[in-house]
């Protein structure tokens, strides 16, 4: 909201300049997005000034060439356009110098060759106006050479403030006055609606009918005659203008004033318009029709309320009004409305229709039934004032104020325990009393009346906790540290999956962090189908479905990097994936009786492309990204959770057919090693690329986080080296389960160190170790296991020892 | 042993000994202990004939030719020893490199993710404050994103242009305080945890993705205070943003607190607001505070959704902050869209 200053001022004299100012709002819970100057500056060259002559300019039949009292004896020519000057006049110049609102400095200038020292004001030019078809014409006795700006307000500093959602009543010149009030102590002018020059009762010829008084709590309606329509004085546009309102008429600016003031909406009717003298608020019919004065066609429906006149609707409750009734430069009988709407409905309505106006951002945040007549009576004051109108007996109020003011008690003991320091219990009181809290002393602390602009904020007492407590003033709040005494640690599993990232780090892999949602197309690309959540209103298609892999976003990110040149990308990822499929856990109470929630799991994915390191002098052609690469990828990070795996072969349709693998941990399937096909990464637009992704809660359980000592040290062990021709077929794995089965209780490892294809068969080479716990194994006594571990190749491979 | 046979062993003696001391290689070296020391020299020829000497002259000439031999033999030895370091030291000089060649490359270390660097120091600070770390799921009940968290059911914050659905009670969390009563649910007081985890929005701009970060906290316990809150805060913020850090408590709104608060903490980027050439600081646009999270005392509404806590008897805190404002704050990526195009050149800036 834009607070121009010297509107507040007319209630509080903050007495302190407006950066002071903006920090203390803030400061007591009042956000002020910046402070800016509305208007002009420069302003010692803004003065006041008489045309003492007014001649034709020479040369250009639309300037004139006036000479133009400055006070102090000067005269100064100034060359104008406007058509209405004229001798005799007292305007408002801008002399060389001047800064204009838009930054603009003036200069003297030759306008067809008559020099001009300086500009005759019009409205706009100074911001307090819209109007452009003519300067501004003073009163005559004003003094030439009097600064402009102690006559119009043509510079003011603006507040921009942020009002939190709890307090629309700060959403008003007199809202935030109050607030400036109670943050700095100055003295608050009373309510701009003390004085009501309106009576009570019915208005003869007007009939008012609210059918669904929940929506509508109250509504007020007065009626005015002999209106007329015009330009609305100086000070007043100069108030809107500041406050970021266009100024219209005066009927119409005294709706926006009242608003700006008070905080309620108002809607002004031209009642020779409303057919049959009546209104009726009711729910709109499903499909209903009507033309809003944005000239647009709304379709409502039975949720939505709309007020009617005896030939159908108006308006839109709340919202925005109907062409129909309209005020009109003919208006004469105005029939002014003020109206309390219950604003979660409205919301709801304002969202169906996409449209959100002033009026209806105002209500949706839930204003009080008594600001209704607030409004009504500022509005009526400036009708009578302004515009020349008489006020017809009666004012329609249906619904009347709001509910009772309810009494809170607030103890003085709960005020040190929430904010865990003593706030002297007259200085609460004091706080209170400041922003029209009623308080009464009672046993144990203050008995409080909630006023009825706080009534929806204001319910309990920690809430009037919070009042006492932002203005007494957060900074005088200890900083303590609670003495829980308590101890936390990371889980076993936050330590692991920190320590899979940490050796994906130390083996050259960067950290990516992917979208987690994705193009449904991205699916199609890596020849998945697996059940995705869909998002009902994303962003955009390329963003509407949850991720299943993180393979997708990881190769987006690999593209990234080599589309700009980095042709060796090593990337990893560890995050959600999302299947659209039961979770499997407990459901609380709640999951329970809810739409049953996604399987959601943390997965961890590396991707590597290009060289496995950088090339040098000594090797010009290092290594490049493969599956065994990827492979040794995985060992390095499962050997660092020290979690045992085996892989066999796999048939993910992403990876290449020979190149893909399942890795399976105690058993079960963990996630994919391969090499990506072609076909796949050719979309990307990639060349070789290998990886793997493994589901961590497949993977973390498996983990050994503290191991038990083994000897190693004490007897060396005996190696032996073995190489077996075995059929293409057989694979290294089933070489070394064989060897592994046969080698008795000392065999403790076995490992492939040489593969070499010939002829059909394949020579693989595995390296045993013997060791014994208790004394140094000899050649003589493995020999027979040896023996047993050749009969086991050649009785289940059909391997043969090579010579 | 007659005179002649003495005097031809110390001579032999003297002449070996003079020639190894000029032996210049360990090839001539070797030449010279054959020549003296060999099967067919005449020294060892001397002891090996010993036996057909005269009796009484055996004792006298094998003594002497055994000590002239063994004289011989350890002068051999000290001389290879010393040519053998001499000709090492010759071969080496020779063998030389040019040391200002680059050095064979090893596969460079990674780095962590700044999101993840950061998260990770956030977590670390607030273990060692005595908090768990605790995570939930990102797409949540409507329920703990919501309505336990006493958002009305007309809450603007739930329409569609503020919160993804997946269904009708089904959101990508906007937040990660449904964590709250989620862990709440599992937990009675005390409780001290911290919910680091992804949220989501839709928004897309150079200051808001539509996917980003949080850490939320939340203390309950029997008599947590706001000035709690402050302390454990401000420790937060002086172990990430320096030890000269203060904060500040500024009044707020937010359904799921009362009172209120927003935090700032000290500008560490200038004095004052203004920067030593006198501009105003761009990073806290001159105020001197930089707002770096929303907090407040947990809304007593809150328990009401809970078995095990008490309104009258338990009081607590809660907060929640954008890991990428942190990290934004520190190391100023400029666009948080970037977080998360993982180029390469980024993410080795940081982690």
């Amino acid at each position: 909201m834009r607070l121009p200053l010297f509107w507040l001022t007319d209630y509080v004299d903050p007495g302190m300049e407006a950066s002071k100012l903006a920090n203390r709002l803030a400061m007591t819970g009042t956000e002020v997005d910046r402070v800016h100057a509305h208007g002009v500056t420069a302003l010692e060259n803004f003065v006041v000034g008489r045309v003492l002559e007014r001649e034709q300019h020479p040369d250009a039949d639309r300037l004139s060439v006036c000479q133009v009292a400055i006070g102090e004896g000067d005269v100064a020519t100034i060359v104008c356009g406007a058509p209405n000057v004229a001798a005799g006049q007292t305007v408002g110049v801008a002399l060389p110098g001047s800064v204009m609102p838009d930054g603009t400095k003036l200069k003297k200038a030759k306008l067809r060759g008559i020099p001009s020292n300086g500009m005759i004001l019009a409205e706009d030019e100074v911001s307090i106006g819209m109007d452009h078809a003519g300067i501004m014409v003073l009163d005559d006795d004003l003094t030439p050479g009097t600064p402009l700006a102690d006559v119009l307000p043509i510079s003011t500093d603006v507040l921009e403030l942020e009002i939190t959602p709890n307090r629309p009543d700060c959403l008003s010149v007199y809202g935030v006055a109050r607030e400036v009030h109670a943050a700095t102590g100055q003295p608050l002018a009373p309510a701009p609606w003390a004085t009501d020059p309106g009576t009570p009762g019915p208005i003869e010829g007007v009939t008012i009918e609210v059918e669904d008084p929940e929506f509508c709590p109250r509504f007020t309606a007065r009626l005015f005659e002999d209106v007329t329509i015009g330009p609305s004085p100086r000070w007043l546009k100069a108030r809107l203008m500041a406050a970021g309102q266009r100024p219209i008429n005066n009927v119409v600016d005294i709706t926006n004033y009242a608003m700006l003031l008070t905080g309620q909406p108002l809607h002004a009717f031209d009642f020779d318009l409303v057919a049959g003298g009546r209104l009726k608020v009711r729910r709109a019919g499903e499909g209903e029709k009507m033309l809003t004065l944005d000239d647009a066609e709304r379709t409502l429906d039975g949720s939505m309320h709309l007020i009617e006149d005896g030939d159908g609707p108006t308006s839109i409750a709340g919202i925005m009004g109907g062409q129909r009734s309209e005020v009109q430069p003919t208006t004469t009988r105005v029939l002014m409305e003020a109206a309390n709407w219950n604003g979660p409905t409205l919301q709801r309505t304002s969202q169906k229709l996409g449209l959100r106006t002033e009026a209806s951002g105002r209500f949706e945040k839930g204003l009080a039934p008594e600001q209704a007549m607030e409004g009504q009576i500022v509005a009526t004051q400036l009708m009578l004032e302004l515009t020349g109108a008489r006020l017809v007996d009666g004012t329609i109020d249906i619904g009347g104020e709001g509910p009772a003011p309810v009494t809170l008690r607030l103890r003085d003991e709960k005020v040190t325990r929430l904010l865990g320091t003593q706030v002297p219990i007259r200085e609460q009181a004091d706080i209170l009393e400041a922003l029209e809290f009623g308080v009464h002393d009672a046993g144990d602390g203050l008995d409080v009346t909630v006023p009825a602009f706080r009534r929806n904020d204001v319910t309990r007492e920690v809430d009037l906790i919070e009042e006492v407590a932002r203005l007494w003033g957060l900074e005088k709040l200890p900083a303590t540290i609670p003495g829980h005494g308590m101890s936390a640690r990371l889980t076993t599993e936050q330590r692991l999956r920190r320590r899979a990232a940490d050796a994906l780090v130390g083996a050259g892999f960067s950290e990516a962090i992917g979208w987690s949602f994705q193009a449904p197309e991205l699916a199609r690309k890596l020849r998945i189908d697996l059940p995705a959540v869909k998002l009902r209103n994303p962003l955009s298609e390329d963003l509407s479905v949850m991720r299943t892999t993180l393979l997708g976003s990881l190769l987006n990110s690999v593209r990234h990097n080599t589309a700009r040149g980095t042709e060796d990308v090593r990337l990893f990822e560890e995050g959600s994936v999302y299947f659209d499929r039961p979770h499997g856990r407990t459901p609380t109470a709640a999951e329970a009786r809810s739409t049953p929630l996604p399987d959601e799991r943390m997965h961890l994915a590396a991707l590597l492309t290009g060289r496995l390191h950088p090339a040098s002098w000594g090797e010009s052609n290092p290594p490049t990204a493969d599956f065994f690469a990827a492979k040794g990828v995985l060992e390095t990070v499962l050997g660092a959770l020290r979690v045992p795996f085996t892989v066999v072969r796999g048939s993910d349709p992403f990876l290449h057919p020979g190149r893909a693998a399942r890795v399976l941990i105690g058993g079960e399937d963990a996630g994919w090693l391969g090499e990506l096909h072609p076909g796949v990464t050719e979309e990307f637009d990639l060349g070789r690329v290998a990886g793997f992704e493994l589901d961590l809660s497949a993977v973390l359980p498996h983990a050994n986080v503290a191991p038990l000592y083994e000897d190693l040290t004490s007897f060396p062990a005996i190696r032996q080296d073995l190489a077996f021709w075995v059929p293409a077929d057989r694979t290294a794995s089933e070489l070394v389960e064989v060897v592994k089965g046969a080698g008795g209780k000392l065999l403790k490892d076995v490992s492939v160190f040489d593969v070499y294809a010939h002829e059909g068969r394949t020579s693989l080479a595995v390296r045993l170790e013997f060791r014994a716990g208790d004394r140094t194994l000899t050649d003589e006594e493995i020999a027979p296991q040896r023996e047993k571990v050749v009969k086991a190749v050649a009785s289940k491979l059909e391997g043969e020892l090579r010579g | 042993m007659s005179t002649a046979t003495a005097d031809r062993i110390a001579q032999l003696r003297a002449e070996g000994e003079a020639a190894v001391a000029s032996a210049a290689s360990t090839t001539d070296l070797e030449e010279i202990r054959v020549r003296f020391l060999g099967r067919k020299a005449e020294l060892p020829n001397l002891l090996r004939d010993v036996g057909k000497l005269p009796p009484e002259e055996r004792g006298p000439v094998g003594k002497g030719a055994n000590q002239a031999r063994q004289a011989l033999q350890a002068a051999v030895d000290s001389r290879q020893a010393e040519l053998e370091a001499t000709e090492l030291e010759s071969k080496l000089a020779a063998d030389i490199v040019d040391v200002t060649l680059p050095g064979t490359p090893v596969t460079p270390a990674g780095h962590l993710h700044i999101l993840t660097a950061t998260r990770r120091e956030i977590e670390d600070v607030f273990v060692g404050l005595g908090f768990s770390v605790v995570e939930g799921p990102e797409i949540d009940l409507a329920y703990y994103n919501f309505d336990a968290l006493n958002h009305d059911v007309h809450h603007p914050a739930r329409s569609e242009a503020d919160t993804f659905y997946v269904a009708d009670d089904v959101v990508l969390r906007t937040q990660t305080s449904p964590m709250q009563v989620r862990q709440m649910e599992l937990q009675a007081p005390p409780l001290y945890i911290i919910v680091p985890g992804r949220v989501y929005r839709p928004d897309n701009d150079a200051t808001h993705t539509p996917q980003f970060h949080q850490v939320e906290g939340l203390a309950v316990d029997e008599d947590l205070t706001l000035g709690d809150l402050q302390g454990t805060l401000l420790a937060f913020a002086r172990a990430i943003f320096g030890d000269d850090r203060e904060v500040r408590l500024r009044p707020h709104f937010f359904p799921f607190t009362e009172p209120s608060v927003e935090l700032d903490v000290s500008c560490f980027n200038c004095k004052q607001g203004f920067l030593r050439d006198g501009s105003r600081c761009p990073l806290c646009k001159g105020t001197a505070w930089i707002e770096i999270l929303g907090a407040g005392m947990v809304d007593p509404n809150l328990y009401g959704y809970v078995e095990g806590y008490d309104p009258d008897k338990h009081q607590g805190f809660a907060w929640g902050m954008g890991i990428e404002r942190i990290a934004f704050l520190k190391h100023r990526v400029p666009d948080l869209r970037m977080f998360f195009e993982n180029d390469l050149r980024l993410l080795e800036q940081f982690g």
